[in-house]
């Protein structure tokens, strides 16, 4: 199912670090390509130190947009990071939005002091569940470390939503994104990450509603 | 990667609002930039600086804001476009010469002078949600305001054009969503003025006469008056005789069209959207306001434009005598924060006495049933392997073991997270770039009056450059009791890893002398003593030895920001694990729940601390801090 509402609102969220960034220029450079306004907003500065990042990104046929959706909005959310996936489903979710999320819970440093409990696993994998039309769990960090960089955990998570087939984006279209953003030596890899992530979101866990 | 500067005319590209500011200069023909890297501004001269060679212009990282904004003057004075860009904090620093620029002009063939200032409503990564606009307006300063990404191209490209027309600098303002947000961006063609530089000595370019000089600032700003009335970066669409008017500027200007999108009230609303703010185009605005008796201004921070459409009104013989001015002061959109599309539209449907739903009741029921139960905050935190964490560590049982409930002052760099949960909140004074040192040297003073408190000051190496050093001066001369930690991690690492007079390489990746921190203070006649920070034992006891001395002194903790280290090495130090076996788990807690290192939680079965050898850096610090010796590591080949 290819999402036809006008602008098309994809949410992506993780931890600082985590290479978010790149998620949004790869796919907003692609929808550019196809003729789409596209307005990407982000949280840099200190956030990108451990904090919750997220970046916007926006897609119209018809007018110019803004950087940030509004509140309840998303179409769909990609995020690094489950506790990420909630805190934006919180904020954008609706009944229609699909959910990708990278299942590498990565502890809030009130947790590692004690201040907060982080959530218990299955709990936050049925509330995203439930909050989401459909919800997609793969375990991209894991991945990446058997590829020798859990860094391409963002384009394996990519790979997933590529093969759902939710945006009107090809695997070439990325491939085009890739080959331009990276130094050869780095291509190779994030290529076998891509496709590490279409073949896997085709095996691994969804939960519809 | 393409490269910013390259001659492709007509493409359109995904560009950052800052790299698009970057990409305007360099299509106006800008040979001379500088700056002081903060957000929302650093990829402005960080993306001047990454073309620097292949466009044949000069670009540096100043010391500070103020030293960047006389070095571009100097080259406009002799003929050069020049251009600066700061975040606001930076542009409180560079005022007292601004003014005085403003007022002197750029001399006999000043080449154009653009100023780029970018304001953080929010606060995302600033202290406060300053609006420089109105700095504009108190100095007389001519002021822009872009739209999106491609605006902030043409804008800051036409403000060049506009300098050497009016003979004066010119402000460009953006806030963080234009500057850090990525729309696309028509490229132009790339102007090679190729200038020489050459400073007429008939002049002396100077504000003094005063009065004289600001006739000519009045005279000066009715003329560009004139120009931006003309101005198509001002426009009005909609509808003949519209209900109501929204005033629009800056990113609020996508909000206001998307917020009249979704009420469907394209009938009813026209959006007067302004680009040009000051000198405020008030026929221009008065023209078009005379067709409605409703507006809703709709800005970021403060209500600036709203300020001078009410002024419009009160005077104006042409406007409805109850015009009824909508925003921020009437309470309809927020005083604090940064604007979002949500707050525009729930604005508008209240004054259109609307109903808007984002979502429905039963969904928001779950979510927020969700959030009540499950979700908690992520603060910001230290990198693994940052010094930092292994430097307040130490800083931490130094001022314990000395026990005169010493303090520490500080300012503003990745250390700053100190006060954050990442940290112990050690830094119990916090305010602007070498304010610490400042404070320091006042608390410093206190003895006479009774205080028995050991003070330290905390800055980073680039923030040690920036503005510590005038206040390490009045500490040494007027014999101040206070300790100096320079936090050196050979890095302005919060912004992007950027130059400062103390790093071996400039802006544009060229060799420099690096500026030696030690040497200096020694010859300023300060103890001086260096540590590593990942030597915990003896960076703690180098700290309690210097507490006890009645004089300045200055602790330098250096070691690479781990992020350049990693960059650089590609390769971890150590590989780090935990002895299963020897770790107490939950009966302790030690190392996770005070060392709060983010590669370093517990598996949620055994209990256990463990490594996330996605996250570990490899540092090899947590060995030391495990009482039980349970953490392992091993050099890597």
């Amino acid at each position: 199912m290819v999402y036809h509402d006008d602008p098309l609102n994809l949410v992506i969220s993780g931890v600082g670090g985590q290479g978010n960034i790149l998620l949004s220029r790869l796919i907003g450079r692609s929808l550019l390509r196809k003729g789409y306004h596209v307005a990407v907003g982000e949280t840099l500065g200190v956030a990108q130190r451990g904090g919750a990042v997220m970046s916007n990104l926006r897609a119209s046929k018809k007018m110019p947009v803004g950087p940030l959706i509004p509140e309840g909005k998303a179409h769909i959310i990609l995020s690094l990071e489950p506790l990420e996936t909630l805190r934006m489903l919180v904020r954008y979710g609706n009944p229609q939005v699909t959910t990708i999320t990278n299942f590498n819970p990565l502890f809030p440093v009130s947790v590692l002091s004690r201040k907060d409990q982080y959530p218990e696993y299955d709990a936050l994998k049925e509330a995203i569940a439930k909050l989401s039309a459909s919800a997609w769990f793969l375990d991209a960090t894991g991945m990446g470390l058997e590829l020798g960089a859990p860094i391409v955990a963002n384009v394996i998570i990519l790979g997933g939503l590529i093969s759902l087939n939710l945006l009107p984006l090809t695997r070439d279209d990325i491939e085009e994104e890739l080959k331009a953003s990276f130094s050869p030596d780095r291509v190779e890899l994030n290529l076998k990450a891509l496709n590490l992530g279409m073949e896997s979101i085709a095996s691994n866990t969804q939960v519809s509603n | 990667m393409t490269s910013l500067a390259r001659e492709a005319p007509g493409t359109r590209e995904l560009l950052m609002g800052n790299e698009a500011i970057a990409r305007g200069a360099l299509e106006a023909g800008v040979q001379f930039a500088t700056g002081y890297p903060g957000t929302p501004s650093s990829e402005i001269v960080e993306s001047l600086a990454r073309v620097a060679n292949e466009a044949g212009i000069y670009v540096e990282w100043s010391t500070n804001e103020k030293v960047a904004t006389e070095a571009a003057a100097a080259a406009s004075f002799a003929g050069l476009r020049a251009f600066s860009a700061m975040k606001t904090a930076g542009i409180n620093v560079a005022l007292d010469f601004l003014a005085h620029l403003n007022y002197s002009g750029l001399g006999k063939n000043g080449g154009g002078l653009v100023m780029v200032v970018c304001d953080d409503p929010e606060g995302h990564s600033s202290g406060d949600e300053a609006d420089s606009r109105w700095f504009a307006s108190s100095e007389s300063i001519p002021l822009l305001e872009p739209d999106s990404p491609e605006e902030a191209k043409e804008m800051t490209k036409w403000a060049f054009d506009l300098s050497e027309e009016f003979n004066g600098f010119f402000l460009v303002r953006t806030t963080t969503r234009i500057s850090l947000s990525s729309g696309p961006v028509t490229l132009g063609k790339i102007t090679f003025t190729g200038r020489k530089a050459s400073f007429d000595t008939s002049q002396c370019i100077s504000p003094y006469l005063a009065k004289l000089h600001h006739i000519d600032v009045l005279e000066r700003l009715t003329k560009v008056a004139k120009a931006f009335e003309k101005s198509s970066f001002n426009r009005y669409q909609g509808p003949q005789n519209p209900e109501l008017i929204i005033v629009c500027s800056g990113v609020g200007t996508r909000y206001a069209l998307e917020a009249v999108q979704s009420l469907n009230l394209g009938k009813s609303v026209g959006l007067l959207k302004l680009g040009t703010l000051w000198p405020f185009p008030r026929e221009f605005v008065e023209k078009h306001l005379s067709k409605t008796k409703q507006v809703l201004v709709v800005e970021e921070i403060d209500p600036f434009l709203e300020t001078f459409i009410k002024k419009t009104a009160f005077e104006s013989t042409t406007l409805s005598g109850d015009l009824k001015v909508y925003g921020k002061e009437s309470g309809h959109l927020p005083r604090i924060g940064e604007l979002r599309p949500d707050l525009v539209i729930k604005a508008l449907a209240t004054l259109f006495e609307t109903e808007y739903v984002d979502r429905e009741a039963d969904y928001r029921q779950k979510v927020s049933d969700a959030s009540e139960k499950l979700l908690i905050d992520r603060g910001v935190t230290w990198c693994a392997g940052c010094p930092h964490r292994a430097s307040f560590w130490s800083i931490k049982k130094a001022l314990q073991k000395d026990g005169r409930d010493g303090f520490l002052t500080g300012d503003i760099g990745c250390y700053t997270l100190d006060v954050f949960p990442a940290g112990d909140k050690l830094i119990k004074a916090l305010h602007a770039m070498g304010s610490g040192v400042g404070l320091a040297t006042g608390f410093g003073q206190l003895g006479q009056f009774g205080s028995e408190q050991p003070v330290v000051a905390v800055c980073g190496d680039s923030t040690f450059f920036h503005s510590s050093i005038p206040a390490l001066l009045n500490a040494i001369h007027n014999k101040s009791n206070m300790a100096l930690i320079v936090l050196d991690n050979r890095a302005t690492a919060m912004t992007g890893f950027q130059s400062h007079p103390g790093t071996a390489f400039d802006a544009m990746g060229n060799k420099a002398p690096a500026i030696d921190m030690a040497n200096l203070c020694q010859s300023l006649g300060c103890k001086v003593v260096i540590t590593d920070p990942f030597d915990i034992k003896g960076t703690t006891a180098k700290l309690r030895r210097l507490l006890k001395e009645d004089k300045v002194k200055v602790l330098i903790m250096r070691r690479t920001c781990e992020l350049v280290r990693m960059r650089e090495e590609k390769k971890p130090p150590y590989t780090v694990w935990v002895d299963a076996e020897k770790c107490r788990g939950e009966k302790c807690g030690f190392c996770t729940r005070s060392f709060k290192c983010p590669a370093l939680p517990w598996d949620i079965e055994t209990e256990k601390a463990i490594i996330n050898k996605a996250v570990c850096s490899g540092c090899g610090v947590c060995v030391d801090i495990c009482p039980f010796g349970a953490i392992v590591k091993q050099e890597v080949s």
